[in-house]
């Protein structure tokens, strides 16, 4: 009985070790961000004398790009879940032998790398005027949203009973009208989970940033750190206090929500 | 009493649905598809038949201006073969595919297995662990770009005061050193995600099985060999797909820690293709690069599901 007690705690012990040292650059990354400016390398273990220098400097050359990147992963979740969701519940409810082929599709898609993506759009962008802009960043952005969020929400609405439709149905409902009324308030979490990374997949967009955008316009703020990172370094405590403006969406999602992170890298992954 | 309402609206309801006609059913149905379809062929469809016309074109700078593209054959391909780069951007990109995969599945696994034990926080320990999956690419680059640094990053001032090393490494400057750097960043992002899915297909392994292992004195390693692994196979051959098809097009890490330096020691397929098409513009040969990215990717692909298919028969 102690015996196992002491088991468990060394192994507790053991894991907030390997959290320790797994997440000690999170750790470096805050505290260079709150070194005096200059040398930031030469910082000691700890932020013994915080100075918010690097946050001023990294909110005055990189709050414009952190709203740009807000606005472009905003726009990306929305067009990414009003295209994907009824796709969907198509995928997961009707039945067609075009269901395996839409999935394989998908699963094909997965396979082309972004720069593929980015060579073909950007002489199309070329063309129509869709480059160095937030409305082209947005729809690049979807070919990761998209796919994904079907992903996520057709293995939910896998589980949905066929009976609580066909109910609505049968009480005269169309096919639209139980879809919004019956399907999309119960996948609800479903909506979040995929929401979330979607958000999160064009919050961290670095390569159509980098190939779709040649000069103002739009930059997010990814291509705002490559941007620090492109020649010597001279201020670490600037480059670091954007990088930890930049995470903030991640810590976020993690802490706030965990259950849904959890979920969605299993569902969009295995199933 | 339910059941009757039921039958009732149904009787005096049903003429109305059935008389919108079968024909608006399957038009409804076909528009919750439509948009979809619509953006997959022009975010998947187009690119694919795009790049693999703009790899047969004398696709360049000059394009942009007179919108000519004259095809020439499989000169972008030749080009790309003899490229002085292309055997060591293979070689890399072998390299770095083949040292990432092993070592964040070998340690993701491991912490897997870890967390399977019951204690205390694991939960919390073990979803606090997919931080460095969550955080942007370029965020986690720039911040190991800080650690690595040569004569100040906090690496070698550990190792020195340590006095496991007598001299600074040029983590990133060296040739010789910059791709094992690379690779060991990629692991350490690639851990979380490889933990995840392990860790949820050991829980999905029924306890009863230990239990009549236990009784036929399989624990510890027998019980891992006899066990956890042939349960574990179909996630872990997810797993190492995923990894695969994710790692062989990585961009952001090795242009955010190296730019491909030092003296091209961390040049791959990828930022080879990225170089011809967006710091070249020619568009065409980048294009050929790309597609023998995919052509690699779905070579994979094809192994994988006929390992899963014969997994399946048995």
């Amino acid at each position: 009985m102690t015996d196992s007690t002491v088991r468990r705690v060394v192994f507790s012990v053991l894991g907030v070790l390997i959290l320790v040292v797994m997440l000690f650059p999170v750790y470096w990354m805050v505290n260079a961000s709150l070194q005096p400016s200059g040398n930031t390398l030469t910082a000691g273990l700890l932020p013994l004398d915080p100075s918010f220098s690097g946050y001023r400097r990294a909110l005055d050359e990189q709050g414009g790009n952190l709203v740009t990147s807000l606005i472009i992963a905003t726009g990306t979740v929305v067009l990414s879940l009003l295209i994907a969701t009824p796709c969907a519940y198509a995928l997961s409810q009707f039945r067609s032998r075009w269901v395996s082929i839409g999935l394989l599709a998908i699963l094909i898609s997965q396979m082309i790398p972004g720069i593929v993506i980015a060579n073909a759009l950007y002489t199309a962008y070329e063309r129509i005027g869709l480059l160095n802009s937030i409305p082209g960043l947005i729809l690049a952005n979807c070919s990761s949203g998209i796919p994904f969020a079907i992903l996520i929400l057709r293995s939910f609405m896998l589980s949905l009973p066929p009976s609580l439709v066909e109910a609505a149905r049968v009480d005269g409902a169309g096919l639209v009208r139980a879809f919004v009324a019956i399907v999309l308030p119960i996948s609800k979490n479903s909506l979040i989970t995929a929401g979330l990374f979607g958000f999160l997949f064009s919050w961290s967009d670095f390569l159509f940033a980098l190939t779709l955008t040649t000069k103002g316009g739009a930059r997010p703020v990814t291509l705002g750190i490559y941007q620090y990172l492109g020649t010597q370094v001279q201020n670490w405590n600037a480059v670091m206090a954007t990088a930890v403006l930049s995470a903030i969406p991640a810590v976020v999602l993690l802490i706030v929500a965990q259950k849904y992170i959890a979920a969605g890298a299993v569902g969009g992954a295995v199933k | 009493m339910a059941d009757g309402t039921l039958t009732r609206t149904a009787v005096r309801r049903w003429p109305r649905a059935a008389g919108r006609g079968r024909r608006g059913e399957e038009l409804t149905k076909i528009l919750f598809v439509l948009p979809a379809a619509v953006a997959m062929v022009a975010l998947f469809g187009y690119p694919v038949v795009k790049n693999l016309l703009m790899s047969l074109q004398d696709y360049g700078l000059r394009t942009f201006f007179t919108g000519e593209a004259p095809f020439v054959g499989l000169a972008n391909y030749t080009a790309m073969v003899k490229d002085q780069l292309f055997s060591q951007a293979m070689v890399n990109t072998g390299l770095f595919t083949i040292g990432s995969i092993a070592f964040q599945f070998a340690i993701g696994l491991g912490l897997a297995l870890f967390f399977r034990r019951r204690f205390p926080l694991s939960g919390f320990l073990r979803s606090m662990l997919l931080l460095p999956w969550l955080l942007p690419l370029i965020v986690s680059s720039a911040t190991w770009r800080s650690i690595l640094e040569q004569d100040n990053g906090i690496l070698n001032r550990t190792l020195i005061g340590a006095g496991l090393l007598d001299d600074p490494v040029p983590w990133l400057n060296s040739p010789s050193v910059a791709l094992i750097a690379v690779i060991g960043v990629n692991v350490w992002i690639g851990i979380p995600f490889n933990v995840t899915l392990l860790y949820s297909g050991l829980t999905e392994i029924p306890d009863e099985l230990y239990e009549a292992g236990q009784l036929d004195g399989a624990t510890g390693w027998s019980a891992f060999v006899h066990i956890t692994w042939p349960n574990l196979r179909a996630v872990a051959s997810v797993v190492l797909m995923l990894g695969v098809v994710y790692t062989i097009k990585v961009l952001d890490i090795i242009l955010g820690l190296t730019g491909g330096g030092p003296a091209n020691a961390t040049q791959t397929l990828a930022t080879q293709s990225y170089e011809r098409s967006f710091v070249d513009f020619k568009f065409g040969e980048g294009a050929a690069l790309s597609n023998l990215l995919i052509a690699l990717s779905f070579l994979f692909a094809i192994f994988y599901l006929r390992g899963t298919r014969r997994a399946v028969d048995e």
